[in-house]
């Protein structure tokens, strides 16, 4: 477990850089960019991965798609209600200290288990090939792929009858 | 060299840093945001298992993994909307009306 990459060190501390300070800056507005930009390197991490198809995927859906809305909600939202930073330190403490025991937990189970060892799985493996990707979401997984599709379009559906104002009357209406 | 467990190791740091925003922010917006560091932590794991064991099964999982998640979003921000709307607050300690 030595990570000498300069890159991979580089994107790691673009990746948790930018997702503390998503939670933690002030402005909301900045916390959204912040979030891209952690987006941004979870896909570097991707490519890294040798799996180029789903960091673009990750790039078009989150720096594209959900990055943008949560920008337009953060300007939908007046602006009094981002700022009123009522925080108790209490809150913020204890959170810190459970995810310190959390992660410390986790971490040891994750050095001892055998996910360290280089003989079970490695990098040297052979890279998956997108068009089996491709392959595989077409013929075994594509009842997945239609339920996706609907749960897509239920989601939208749901969201605009969510958005929908019932108080304003239309001129025709 | 890096190895597949460094890709765990800071999947484990992000998941941490997504539990923490769920713990210990009370803007509902903030929340969202925690929830999308979970669900990218998760499919770091999910690419990185792929990569070590060269199966196309994990990267198939993550892609319909991040489609869900975008779904999620547009929902839940539609939800905060109205609670926006009702409140005039994003503050999840403000909504009211449901508690016991």
């Amino acid at each position: 477990m030595v990570m000498d990459d300069p890159v991979f060190l580089a994107v790691s501390a673009l990746t948790v850089g930018s997702a503390i300070v998503a939670l933690e800056t002030r402005e909301l507005i900045y916390g959204g960019i912040a979030l891209a930009i952690s987006m941004l390197g979870i896909a570097g991490f991707f490519l890294l991965l040798d799996s180029p198809f789903v960091a673009m995927f990750q790039i078009l859906v989150y720096v594209g798609a959900v990055a943008v809305l949560i920008i337009f909600t953060v300007m939908l939202v007046r602006t009094q209600a981002l700022f009123s930073t009522k925080e108790d330190k209490g809150r913020k403490a204890s959170g810190v200290v459970l995810v310190l025991i959390f992660m410390i937990g986790l971490g040891a189970l994750l050095l001892v288990s055998g996910l360290s060892n280089p003989q079970l799985m490695n990098l040297q493996m052979p890279p998956v090939d997108f068009k089996a990707i491709g392959e595989e979401m077409l013929t075994y997984y594509s009842p997945v792929l239609i339920a996706l599709g609907l749960v897509l379009g239920g989601s939208i559906i749901g969201a605009l009858a969510l958005a929908r104002r019932e108080d304003i009357e239309t001129k025709d209406g | 060299m890096v190895e597949i467990i460094d890709y765990v190791i800071i999947s484990t740091i992000l998941f941490g840093i997504g539990i923490y925003g769920l713990v210990a922010k009370r803007s509902a917006i903030r929340m969202i945001f925690a929830i999308e560091i979970v669900a990218n932590a998760a499919n770091l794991n999910l690419v990185a298992f792929s990569r070590g064991l060269s199966n196309v099964q994990g990267q198939t999982f993550a892609l319909f993994s991040i489609a869900i998640a975008a779904a999620e979003v547009a929902v839940g921000l539609g939800i905060i909307i109205i609670a926006y709307r009702l409140y005039k607050e994003i503050d999840v300690e403000e909504f009211k009306s449901l508690r016991g």
